[in-house]
């Protein structure tokens, strides 16, 4: 069981921020993403794109800005359960919270935040009829285990960088990998098309283009995919794997049964005062939460969040006095042992 | 002059909207929909607008000359699902004096 004082669903900025401004108060976190790295929509979705609205940096790069934030919040120690989605959430009798994820790992604090942005990042799945019939029987919308497909034939689809790499990656694996795309096209990194070229000449890559896989065949398990090409007629061809690669897209997921009052997609909160949903303690933050002029963006993600932590401060500390402390003033303590302080002022007498 | 233009939009249910775009807002075809609740939040626009993804795909059905495809968008689409002829992505497409008169339809949430 991982123990910490506000566990926060979603690492993207507005998550990564609480860190900070909890840390403030001395209160440790801990954040759950489904995605395998920080940074939420920011490094999944456009890591290359610039943003001129954050305060301060009149341009500043989605990825440069994740990397700013886990330099911010370091000496916070926070940990991070990533590559897993946060499935359920059960009250426990001292007003704690248990959060279990899809694969397992337990996490209790008496605080939590929801800072999910659009939802946790699921596969897109395509939309061939009776592909949900084959689901972990052959059919894998992300690769987990790359010696499953050891000697196998693999059959992937898509289009950018994550099918031109596998397809790369399993050439050396599988017994036979064929890369099936709608066009001829393919929009991944130079180095990977190349490469992918140069697997093709050499016969270790198999590249049907521009083609698309219509249906699936098979009793229980899948012997093959129905590929259809243009000018030519649809054909079977055999394969023991079908891997569709074709990018994750936000999903709100179980979050939306976890009896939060939900409103256009988004998690209902009080903001006239702290962020807070329908149920005491746990509180919602950043792009998943909506309000009266609600605006999604990530420096109204910030200053939810910094509200948040001191309501949080007050739930778990209800007795303590308090005011809030200007870090210019307090400096920053760690809880890895360092200061950050103001350096103090140099008095010289002039003779 | 009204700056307005008039936009016929067929929404995921099959419903269809006939509704004034502005054309001096810098408005994008995806925008006008979210302006327009026409298919809720979290399901449309979800990149915001920088043709990552393909939430604001639609299918244009009378013929108006529209911006041609960037490279952005159509690599996009190359990825996308229930992708026709006449797909577009609606944040790609903005609302310009030229519009007026445009027939469109989302495409399905996928």
């Amino acid at each position: 069981m991982i123990t910490t004082d506000i566990l926060i669903i979603g690492a993207g900025p507005t998550g990564l921020f609480t860190v900070f401004e909890a840390g403030l108060l001395k209160l440790r976190c801990h954040l759950i993403d489904a995605l395998p790295q920080p940074g939420g929509q920011c490094s999944e979705i456009y890591p290359k794109k610039p943003i001129y609205d954050i305060p301060a940096y009149p341009e500043i790069l989605a990825g440069d800005l994740t990397g700013k934030l886990l330099e911010q919040i370091k000496q916070f120690e926070p940990g991070f359960t990533l590559g897993e989605r946060a499935e359920t959430i059960n009250k426990q009798e001292d007003g704690s919270f248990i959060v279990t994820t899809n694969k397992g790992t337990k996490h209790q604090a008496p605080i939590i935040a929801i800072a999910g942005g659009l939802g946790s990042f699921e596969p897109r799945k395509p939309p061939i009829p009776n592909i949900a019939n084959f689901e972990d029987k052959g059919v894998e919308y992300m690769i987990r285990e790359p010696e499953l497909y050891r000697d196998k034939n693999v059959v992937i689809a898509g289009g950018g960088d994550s099918a031109l790499d596998w397809s790369i990656y399993l050439s050396d694996i599988a017994k036979s990998v064929t890369l099936v795309h709608r066009r001829n096209e393919f929009r991944g990194a130079l180095d990977s098309v190349d490469k992918v070229q140069e697997l093709k000449d050499a016969k270790k890559i198999n590249l049907i283009t521009p083609a698309e896989i219509k249906e699936i065949t098979g009793k229980d398990n899948i012997t093959g995919v129905v590929i259809s090409k243009k000018g030519e007629e649809d054909y079977i061809l055999e394969t023991d794997h079908f891997i569709p690669l074709f990018g994750l897209a936000p999903k709100l997921g179980p979050i939306a049964n976890w009896g939060l009052e939900i409103e256009k997609n988004a998690i209902k909160v009080n903001n006239a005062l702290d962020y807070q949903t329908n149920i005491p303690g746990i509180y919602a933050i950043g792009d998943v939460n909506t309000y009266p002029g609600k605006l999604k963006l990530i420096l109204c993600g910030f200053h939810e969040a910094t509200l948040m932590c001191q309501s949080a401060f007050q739930r778990i500390f209800p007795d303590k006095k308090y005011v809030m402390k200007y870090t210019t003033v307090g400096g920053v303590d760690g809880f890895d042992g360092t200061r950050k302080e103001a350096p103090k002022a140099v008095v010289k007498k002039i003779e | 002059m009204n700056p307005d233009v008039k936009i016929k939009i067929t929404d995921r249910n099959g419903v269809l909207h006939e509704i004034e775009a502005p054309t001096d807002m810098a408005m994008n075809l995806m925008e006008v929909v979210r302006s327009y609740e026409l298919a809720p939040e979290g399901t449309i626009g979800i990149c915001g607008g920088m043709a990552m993804c393909a939430s604001c795909q639609c299918y244009v059905n009378s013929d108006h000359a529209l911006p041609e495809m960037g490279i952005d968008e159509d690599m996009m689409l190359a990825e996308a699902f229930h992708v026709e002829d006449n797909s577009r992505l609606g944040c790609q497409i903005q609302i310009t004096p030229e519009m007026d008169g445009l027939e469109v339809e989302l495409a399905p949430e996928s």
